[in-house]
């Protein structure tokens, strides 16, 4: 019986009617269980609508018109050197135009307000994270609780998670439908994404862009706690199972490999992540300006040892 | 039967329609060549954009300022641009019909041209013996795409000005040949325009 | 060493499906030439088509090299469907991702540079110069060159097949996963050397058509008075000659990086891919109005032939196109707004990509009041367009949802755009070139097309592109992303097999189109098309016969209205006979073109497997090829007016032989 339930909502989904559509998309983007999601589903909504007001009227005019002129239809009128008219000119110009302004509107306010590089505002402490994508695979760094994971993540609910992403590998795009818009990670390149959670669950995390053979296995499960007593825990798991991860270490997790499962480490190496991004920045700018700049120039050169990026030679 | 037809026809109609005809084609020849000039000019565009982009990224190679030597770049720059004077000069005896000076002015400009591209890939040759190759920083490889693209055009000039100096020295200075000439005269012109960006953006501002 | 990389190991012996596929082509390709050996065609399509400088011929070879690689795509779009319908629930499919990442960055550079762009190349070829009045286009030899060259480009893209494989980047072949580091095989080689060589084919087109233009129209022929179609597709060239050296120039850089240990987009040494991603779309997003500006003009053209009225709004239509060019250059970050730009950047080109929808807007109204106050006839073409209308209106809601960076960010990359492309690829520039076809068909071959099958196909086409479209739509807010080998999602199956099922009807629709062809030309007598103007038409090109002259039209006409044969038509004198005939200036037939595509094959392959000697004799063999042409005295002759009168008097005949029938 749900079966056939399930099967007859799948039906409805298809024809397209919007409003059915929406309720037939568990895990998807239009099942929002964050605030930067919900705030992207009702945009598309509300973009939706403002466009259909002049994308159904241009649909039924095109049936109507091509059956009441129709040829055999002698009755209607016939005016084939009727090509200009000023007023319908001003129409059809001015209609798109209003239109375009409302949505360019919408468009401005919303792009500020759900740029991924802003903070979210909230009275509780962010969890920072860093993400390296690699072939094909994700890693996550926790720095300031001294883990890391592979293909697993994990939050307190109702708490801002700030991400820093980059890329040891081809370009990958970050992204957990259910909690908002994706990011692209790109080697030798920072970039940054602020998401929260409101409802306790464990998301599908997937990359968004298409990195080579393994890609299709480069899920992971986002997990977002009820409370956070239940992360720490999870940090405590992590940290009591997990094998240390140095550079060594994270040289061998560089090596191609697909459909990895989870796994858990404690951070020997707090400057993995700008060491990661570092490798490839060589030359673009003075890095070594600190004690702490130093050190991390120092580990890139060890990470540039690994061979993901060396050029194949016949 | 109608070969021999065809023949009288064909002076038949040369003077009567000929001039009016070929006055049409050599303008739509000019304008296909410029049309195509404005893509050659898109291929730069995206080369010197490239180079903008990347020409701080010096990696653990050298920077301009390390490896230019303006004044062997001004030397080579001096001869494209004498380059274009002569063969300013080979156009306007073209129109006069003078082929023997025609021919003197181009083996002149060949002469610049082929000076210009020994000197350009002496400065490549010297650059990559001296570990500075484009395997090194992006700059380095956005300096020798830019560089080395404008060379290969002036490369394909300088075929293309010997083709016709045999032309004109085996078929003397027809109509169409004088069009061939001021089409690359275009060409040329062009790459030296080219040239004096690559010059600015490339030399003296990496040197500055 | 004398093979450079290749060596017996490049041919997939142990891939069953791969050398059926071979076989089947291999043996498809031995029974057309053996018919054409047994019928003694050699000769004649050497002499007559091969070698051909008409504008006519040479487009009808383009729309037949893309029908071929219609099939060659349409191949590759079952296999991607078959797969997702397949490997579901954790199962894995029929194509590992070594072979299935081949097929979609092949049906994606198949659908875009060699299918839709020679058809609608083709197109232009045979009715733009008939339109302006023109007898030829301006360099006709350049025509033919430039054929050749996506001939020559289209073998490299098929060889890949059987010799070596296909890039395993997607169409777009974004570095650095296109960079050596991560595809060290010839796949991307074979990329970037077939748009290389099919670029420059296509670069040389535009110039020659916006010459053509400029310079050839009939007399009296003002800009403003150019056809709707000519319009459109000059919008199409001038986006061409500003957009496709962008191209050049990035896979350039690309080829440098990989055969030469440049820099450009690596990830090490400074390099920088997001440059690609810039370059790649200043070229990509006006590619695609490249591709359907030419069908909206063809639309305008079915809808008021078929109306039997003007086009309401010529001059704003033509405006329209304009902007649309203009504007195409100013979107292109929308490709990539989840690169993490500011927002002030994102919001910036996501208003100026809706801007965009203001003149298409005005182009769907004005079509609507073409058919307003007119008298409509249902025939193929004009369904097309009303699907066109219809459907195109949907893709474009949702590219300008797409076009919303917030909605961007969660719609990226996903099946929502993948259905949104297709939604206007298909909806907007296959509709068209399909309606063109049926359109201009008798006036190229001089009878008509079946119109039962006609609308058969179109109707298998129209339901199956919704049920082939309309899933991934929903796909996509489920939250499926594009290029996935496999999925594990059980609530997406139902999709996934509608959309195969979908896909197999669109088969059937092509089946029908193939079909159509075959039956027309068994019924041709029946069909016949006598006096050149089978729909009444309105401009020059249904002026003269079906097929027209070599020669086009015996005496340039004069022109004083937009649609100029109407106006001959009202002031009763459309086939006016000349009191004599002048001699007719024609371009002798070369075979320039096809030696130097040749050669051009022959540099690409060998730069692909690294043969360098074989390269030199390529390069060596285009350029002297070249100079061969170039200096050849014996490049045209005059049609005499004895020929001319007997032909026109055929036409006339024939004309009049119908005129008595109805």
């Amino acid at each position: 019986m749900p079966n056939l339930i399930g099967r007859a909502r799948n039906w409805r989904g298809l024809w397209g009617v919007l409003p059915i559509l929406l309720s037939g998309c568990q895990g998807g983007i239009l099942d929002p269980k964050g605030q930067i999601a919900a705030d992207e589903k009702s945009l598309i909504i509300t973009a939706t609508i403002l466009m259909l007001l002049v994308v159904v009227p241009v649909i039924i005019l095109t049936f109507v018109f091509a059956w009441k002129y129709r040829a055999s239809n002698t009755a209607a009128e016939y005016q084939p050197k009727w090509s200009h008219s000023g007023k319908i000119e001003a129409v059809v110009w001015i209609i798109p135009i209003i239109i375009v302004t409302g949505l360019s509107i919408l468009s401005w306010k919303s792009t500020h307000k759900l740029d991924p590089y802003r903070p979210l505002e909230s009275a509780v402490a962010p969890v920072n994270v860093e993400v390296v994508s690699l072939n094909w695979k994700w890693l996550f760094i926790y720095p300031d609780l001294g883990i890391a994971t592979v293909n697993e993540l994990a939050f307190p609910k109702d708490t801002p998670v700030n991400f820093r992403i980059t890329s040891d590998a081809a370009m990958n795009s970050f992204f957990i439908p259910q909690l908002g818009g994706q990011i692209y990670a790109m080697a030798g390149m920072e970039t940054k994404l602020h998401l929260t959670a409101q409802e306790a669950g464990t998301y599908h995390g997937i990359s968004a862009n298409y990195s080579g053979a393994g890609f299709s296995g480069m899920k992971f499960n986002a997990i977002a706690t009820e409370t956070p007593e239940q992360f720490n825990a999870w940090v405590a798991h992590v940290k009591a199972t997990g094998k240390p991860l140095d550079a060594q270490g994270y040289i061998g997790l560089t090596a191609p490999s697909e459909n990895n499962p989870a796994a858990y480490y404690t951070l020997a190496e707090p400057r993995l992540f700008p060491a990661v991004l570092h490798k490839y920045m060589a030359g673009r700018q003075s890095m070594a300006a600190s004690d702490e700049e130093i050190k991390v120039a120092e580990l890139s050169r060890v990470l540039c040892k690994t061979p993901t990026l060396a050029p194949v030679k016949e | 039967m109608s070969n021999l037809a065809e023949q009288t026809l064909d002076a038949h109609v040369e003077q009567e329609h000929g001039h009016e005809h070929h006055h049409d084609t050599d303008s739509q020849d000019i304008l296909g060549f410029w049309l195509y000039l404005m893509t050659d000019c898109i291929l730069f565009a995206t080369a010197f954009a490239g180079y903008a982009v990347l020409y701080r990224n010096i990696a653990t190679g050298p920077a301009g300022f390390e490896i230019f030597d303006l004044k062997y770049v001004a030397i080579e720059t001096a001869a494209l641009l004498l380059s274009s004077i002569t063969y300013g000069f080979a156009m306007i005896s073209g129109r006069r019909g003078n082929k023997s000076a025609v021919l003197g002015w181009l083996a002149v400009t060949f002469l610049f041209g082929a000076t210009f591209i020994g000197m350009e890939v002496n400065e490549f040759h010297h650059l990559i013996s001296e570990g500075h190759g484009p395997n090194v920083s992006a700059f380095l490889s956005a300096f020798f795409g830019l560089v080395g693209l404008h060379g290969l055009h002036v490369t394909a000039g300088l075929i293309w000005m010997a083709v016709l100096m045999f032309e004109v020295a085996k078929r003397g200075l027809s109509k169409q040949s004088v069009l061939r000439l001021s089409l690359l005269s275009l060409f040329w012109h062009f790459l030296d325009v080219v040239w004096i960006c690559v010059f600015t953006v490339v030399y003296l501002k990496g040197v500055a | 060493m004398l093979l450079g990389k290749l060596t017996l190991d490049a041919i997939p012996f142990h891939e069953p499906i791969v050398m059926g596929a071979l076989g089947g082509a291999g043996l498809m390709g031995l029974i057309v030439l053996s018919l054409v050996t047994k019928f003694g065609k050699w000769g004649y399509l050497w002499r007559e088509w091969l070698t051909s400088v008409d504008h006519k011929r040479i487009g009808v070879m383009y729309i037949a090299v893309a029908l071929v690689m219609l099939l060659r795509g349409f191949a590759d779009a079952l296999m991607m469907r078959s797969q997702l319908a397949m490997a579901t629930d954790g199962a894995m499919g029929v194509f590992p991702p070594s072979h299935y990442d081949q097929i979609f960055t092949a049906h994606g550079v198949i659908m875009i540079i060699f299918m839709a762009m020679p058809f609608m190349t083709g197109l232009m070829n045979i009715v733009v110069p008939l339109q302006i009045g023109a007898r030829d286009v301006a360099f006709p030899f350049l025509n033919s060159l430039s054929f050749w060259l996506l001939v020559a480009a289209a073998i490299l893209v098929n060889l890949s097949l059987g010799v070596g494989n296909f890039a395993r980047t997607g169409w777009v072949a974004y570095p650095p996963l296109a960079e050596l580091a991560f595809s060290p095989d010839v796949g991307v080689d074979y990329y970037t050397w077939a748009l290389q060589i099919s670029g420059i084919g296509t670069t040389l087109t535009a110039v020659n058509f916006l010459v053509t233009v400029i310079k050839m129209r009939a007399p009296g022929m003002k800009l403003m008075q150019m056809p709707i179609f000519t319009w459109t597709c000059t919008w199409a060239n001038v986006l061409i000659v500003a957009s496709f050296p962008i191209l050049t120039g990035a896979l350039a850089m690309l080829s440098l990086d990989r055969y030469m240990d440049f820099h450009f987009f690596t990830a090490e040494a400074g390099g920088n891919a997001m440059m690609y991603l810039n370059l790649f779309w200043a070229w990509g997003h006006p590619e695609v109005y490249v591709l359907v500006l030419p069908a909206f003009g063809i639309f305008s053209e079915v809808v008021s032939t078929y109306s039997g009225k003007r086009l309401f709004g010529h001059t704003s239509m033509i405006v329209a196109s304009g902007a649309i060019t203009v504007l195409g250059f100013m979107v292109w970050l929308h490709h990539f707004f989840t690169m993490g730009s500011g927002a002030n950047v994102n919001a910036f080109f996501g208003i100026a990509t809706m801007v965009i929808s203001v003149p298409t807007g005005v182009k769907l109204f004005n079509w609507l009041f073409t058919i307003y106050k007119g008298r409509l006839r249902f025939e193929p073409p004009i369904l097309w367009t009303l699907g066109f209308m219809v459907t195109f209106s949907i893709g474009g809601m949702t590219g300008v949802l797409l076009a919303v960076p917030g909605a961007d960010y969660v719609l990226h990359n996903s099946l929502f755009l993948i259905a949104h492309f297709h939604n206007t690829i298909i909806g907007g520039a296959v509709f068209g070139y399909l309606a063109g076809f049926s359109f201009w068909f008798p006036k190229v071959f001089g009878f008509k097309l079946n119109a039962k099958l006609g609308k058969a196909a179109f109707w298998f086409w129209q339901v199956g592109f919704y049920f082939a479209f309309m899933p991934l739509y929903v796909l996509g807010f489920m939250g499926m992303t594009r290029r996935l080998n496999h999925t594990d999602h059980h609530e997406w199956n139902i999709y996934l097999y509608f959309a195969l099922f979908g896909a197999l009807l669109i088969a059937a629709g092509i089946g029908c189109q193939l079909l159509q062809i075959a039956v027309s030309i068994y019924q041709r007598k029946k069909l016949e098309d006598n006096t050149g103007d089978p729909w009444n038409g309105h401009t020059l090109e249904w002026s003269t016969s079906s097929p027209p002259p070599a020669y086009n039209f015996a005496v340039l006409p004069q022109v004083r209205d937009i649609d100029a044969f109407t106006d001959m038509k009202e002031q009763g004198k459309p086939y006016a006979k000349p009191e004599h005939y002048d001699p007719i200036h024609m371009p002798r037939n070369t075979s320039a073109g096809v030696f130097m595509g040749a050669f051009a094959t022959a540099l690409g392959f060998a730069l692909i497997w690294h043969i360098w000697w074989l390269a030199i004799v390529g390069l060596v063999g285009i350029v002297v090829t070249l100079l061969t042409r170039v200096y050849d005295n014996n490049k045209d002759f005059y049609i005499m007016p004895n020929e001319i009168a007997h032909t026109e008097r055929a036409a006339a005949d024939s004309r009049a032989k119908e005129a008595v029938a109805a």
